[in-house]
């Protein structure tokens, strides 16, 4: 048997710079109050919620993708040309072949760079930046784009109290680099796929085509089933991503969990017994749920508002539909 | 030891005074968690958690939604607890 040439990577990797892109028109409450009975002041103290983004038709998953990922490279001081991989995480892109990651990549002008999508829900944007880390250790990448885009207005029935409010539109991307020190600690991550009932999409495709329902399908979720699941048993995800890494939260710097509802990042934040000192994303106030793309997004904002600054260490923690979830320490850009 | 009637009504007084900041003495038997405790239906997970570990017992998502009443909530952990 020939002997085989072992890969080569990186002895680490670390995310090397940021970027998002929320899209142009700001929605406020008041335009989702047309179509559902609540108020104001009941989505904001059921979720945080003020205002989110909604894309128009020109601001598709792959343009916001794109200017999201110009951002980045520019924040990681690398060319495209040196990209060798591009993961996209989104459930809400509708062609679903080929992957819109190919397309990505070859307007970002990479060199032919290894580009596929992920479906992780919430989760995506851990399980894209754990591929991304494994691509650059191993050897078969030395930069890898990892995106998380949503335009989750496509998915939301509008006439659901419940979820109407919830959702938004937006893409953020890191990229993911070399380093000659851990900077993206161990990953924490699961699927519990016997709560699949708890986050889904109403129905198949197939069966809106054929005419059986005559909604289009869109998220929707058991809002207390979630909440008990995200607070309290992502806790413990998040506790495992902190002993992982072997830091305690005193060590952090800065949380950024998925930005999925205020009230669940309230209760996270006090069942982890997080110190004063530690800042806290918030982006879901003016963000919405972006899913994929909320902690990105949240990452850029945090560092662009100067509430983190480069180098602090972060735990990051994605939780949504599958159920999925995925926990990690990074160091920030 | 299996906690009584009276034991269950003042840890429950307890954790809603915790967790929604209303007076213990507020919290009795007739009371509706939402109506006239001001504990929405997020809150309520989190009683429920706090009941759960409090009182050794387990309260599944479905059956959350039947405690309307502080009573309600009594009734279920003095048949279910530990």
């Amino acid at each position: 048997m020939p002997k085989l040439k072992p890969s080569k990577g990186a002895p680490y990797a670390r995310i090397l710079g940021v970027g998002g892109y929320r899209p142009t028109r700001v929605v406020p409450n008041e335009v989702i109050l047309e179509k559902i009975d609540s108020s104001d002041e009941w989505i904001r103290s059921r979720s945080g919620i003020e205002t989110r983004h909604w894309a128009n038709d020109e601001e598709t998953v792959a343009a916001m993708s794109i200017e999201a990922s110009g951002k980045a490279i520019a924040d990681a001081g690398i060319s495209a040309e040196q990209i060798g991989g591009v993961i996209v995480s989104t459930v809400s892109h509708f062609k679903q072949t080929p992957a819109v990651a190919t397309e990505i990549a070859d307007k970002l002008g990479t060199n032919k760079a290894a580009a596929f999508d992920i479906s992780a829900g919430c989760a995506g944007f851990g399980y894209g930046l754990t591929l991304a880390k494994g691509m650059i250790v191993e050897g078969s990448a030395e930069y890898v784009l990892v995106i998380g885009v949503e335009r989750l207005s496509d998915l939301t029935d509008l006439e659901d109290r419940a979820t109407a409010f919830l959702f938004g539109d937006g893409a953020g991307a890191v990229v993911v680099g070399p380093s000659k020190e851990p900077a993206i600690g161990p990953t924490v991550w699961g699927s519990e796929g016997d709560k699949s009932e708890t986050i889904k999409q109403t129905v198949p495709w197939t069966d809106y085509r054929v005419g059986e329902v005559d909604k289009f399908p869109a998220i929707t979720q058991e809002g207390q089933a979630v909440f008990r699941w995200a607070v309290f048993e992502m806790a413990k995800v998040a506790q495992q991503a902190l002993d992982a890494a072997g830091i305690t939260p005193d060590d952090l710097d800065v949380f950024i969990p998925h930005q999925a509802n205020e009230r669940i990042i309230d209760s996270m934040v006090k069942t982890l017994k997080l110190p004063e000192h530690v800042t806290v994303a918030r982006d879901v106030r003016t963000t919405g749920n972006t899913s994929a793309a909320s902690i990105p997004l949240a990452m850029e904002r945090l560092l662009a508002t100067g509430e983190a600054k480069s180098g602090d260490t972060a735990l990051v923690i994605g939780f949504g539909a599958g159920l999925v979830y995925a926990a990690t320490v990074v160091t920030l850009p | 030891m299996a906690a009584t009637q009276e034991e269950i009504v003042a840890g429950l007084a307890d954790i809603v005074n915790e967790i929604a900041g209303i007076p213990v003495e507020d919290v009795q038997l007739d009371k509706s968690f939402t109506d006239d405790l001001d504990v929405d239906s997020l809150s309520m997970v989190e009683v429920v958690v706090a009941a759960e570990e409090r009182f050794d017992v387990k309260i599944p998502d479905e059956d959350v939604k039947n405690l309307k009443t502080v009573g309600d909530a009594t009734d279920y952990i003095l048949k279910h607890q530990g």
